[in-house]
This record gives C-alpha cells, sequence and structure tokens, in this order.
C-alpha cells in the first residue's frame, strides 16, 4: 500500500499557495499606498479556494503559443476593495485596513503550515510503530 | 520560487520611497538657494509614482510594483523678493527664491518615511513566512 502524500495533506498546501498569492497581492496594495489612481485589490478566498479544490476544467491547448494557465487558483478574480474614505488623488489603498489583513493573512498562512508539520509528524509515527 | 514576489514588490515600494525621500532632501537642502533670474532659480521637484503594469499579460490578476514615471518640477512661480544690497541681485534690485515650500515637504517626508516603514514591516513579516516554511516538517 501506498502512502498519498496528496490524500494526507487534504487541503492545506493549496491553502498555504492561496494564502502566499494573497499575501503578495496585499503587499502589492501597500507598496503603491502613494501612488496616484491605484485602486486596492484583495482575493475573494472562499471563492478561489472553491475553485482550487474542486476539479474544473482547464481550456485545451491546441497549440504551442496557447497561455496555460500557470495554476488552477489564478482563475479567480481579483476583487477591488470598497474604500471607506476617498483621496482626491484617486488611490483607494487605506494602510491600517491593509496591515490589518496582511497580519491575518500571515497569522492563516502560520496556521496552514502547522497542520502540514502535523501532518507529516502524524505520517512519521505510522511508520515508525513508535508513539 | 514566486514567493520571492512579495520581497520585489516591498522592495519596490522601499526603492520609490527613498527616492522621494532624496527629493525632499534636496527641496528642503536648496530652499535657500538664491538666483538672480527667475529662470535659474532651484524649482522644488516631485516623484510620480506609478503601479508597474509592464511584463505582465494578466494586468487586472497580477500584483503590481511601485516604479517611478519622473521627476516633475513645479510650476509654481518663484518668490521674487526686494533686496537691492544682495550680491546676486538683478538691475532692478530683485533676487529670486525657490518656490519650495517647507510646511509642504516636512509632511511629505513624514509620510515617505511611514509609508517605507510599511514596507520594511511586510518584508519582515514575509521572511518569517518563509523561514518557517523551510522549517516544514522537522
Amino acid at each position: 500500500m501506498a502512502i498519498s502524500f496528496n490524500a494526507a495533506l487534504g487541503s492545506s498546501p493549496m491553502m498555504l499557495a492561496l494564502r502566499e498569492k494573497r499575501g503578495e497581492i496585499l503587499a502589492a496594495n501597500m507598496a503603491n499606498a502613494d501612488t496616484p489612481n491605484f485602486k486596492a485589490r484583495d482575493l475573494d478566498f472562499s471563492t478561489a479556494l472553491k475553485q482550487a479544490t474542486t476539479e474544473q476544467t482547464l481550456l485545451a491547448h491546441t497549440q504551442a503559443g496557447h497561455f496555460a494557465p500557470e495554476m488552477p487558483f489564478l482563475g479567480a478574480r481579483l476583487k477591488y476593495r470598497n474604500p471607506n474614505q476617498v483621496s482626491l488623488d484617486g488611490n483607494t489603498v487605506e494602510e491600517h485596513i491593509e496591515q490589518a489583513k496582511f497580519a491575518e493573512n500571515s497569522l492563516q498562512y502560520q496556521a496552514s503550515l502547522q497542520f502540514i508539520g502535523g501532518k507529516f509528524n502524524e505520517l512519521r509515527s505510522a511508520l515508525t510503530g513508535q508513539v | 520560487m514566486s514567493s520571492l514576489n512579495i520581497f520585489d514588490i516591498a522592495g519596490s515600494g522601499m526603492n520609490a520611497q527613498t527616492v522621494r525621500l532624496n527629493l525632499v532632501a534636496s527641496n528642503i537642502a536648496n530652499a535657500n538657494s538664491v538666483s538672480s533670474s527667475a529662470g535659474d532659480v532651484y524649482k522644488s521637484r516631485q516623484p510620480v509614482f506609478g503601479a508597474e503594469l509592464k511584463n505582465v499579460i494578466d494586468a487586472q490578476n497580477a500584483a503590481s510594483k511601485v516604479e517611478i514615471r519622473g521627476i516633475v518640477e513645479s510650476k509654481a512661480p518663484a518668490v521674487m523678493e526686494y533686496a537691492p544690497n544682495h550680491p546676486m541681485a538683478d538691475k532692478d534690485g530683485y533676487i529670486f527664491k525657490p518656490n519650495v515650500n517647507s510646511v509642504e515637504e516636512m509632511a511629505n517626508m513624514m509620510s515617505a518615511s511611514r509609508s517605507y516603514q510599511n514596507n520594511i514591516e511586510v518584508l519582515n513579516t514575509a521572511k518569517q513566512m518563509m523561514l518557517q516554511t523551510l522549517k516544514m516538517g522537522q
């Protein structure tokens, strides 16, 4: 009987990848906090996770020039954030909100990491047969 | 490794803010450089930030870095002052002072340094996340 890492780890690796992607987007929002006309964006996490975990039909590549989607979850479109307060230069980044979201996101990233670590420990104890 | 993107993005933000801080320093340092004609006098300089979207296939879905689109000189008129005894005075007795508004520049400086700190925090958090990822399963 072979051990399937994919089955053992469940959706945690996908969560990790999504959290990483979201961290990138939030970092870009904060880096562009002073850029005129920049619109803050965010990943709709539950929709993205649903898309990433369910099988989805990918576009067929019939020619060499066709783009291949890098990862299936990138199909989830980013949404623009509704600012609480508008600024004159058209920028919708609110730094305190982005900071809070970034902190939340990195904590959730660490949680996913812990789950994966725990799974590896379980597998290790199953392999060695020692508690 | 795509996770290093966060470092690139925060780095571009820090770079942009550094340019802004440099220009603030230049403006404040030259606030009192007088000249004898309106054309030669130092003019306040400001950076123009933009979101970097080149080399991006899917612009709507990509996290974008910050780029400096250019540095513009303020169009505000130079401050004319009647000082006939000044060695730089023109034939009518006027000297020209730069159009630097030091209150504006101080506020600009604080904003730039806050944004820089913000990017550093992002960088530190991302670094911690990556270090923990390296230790996964140990």
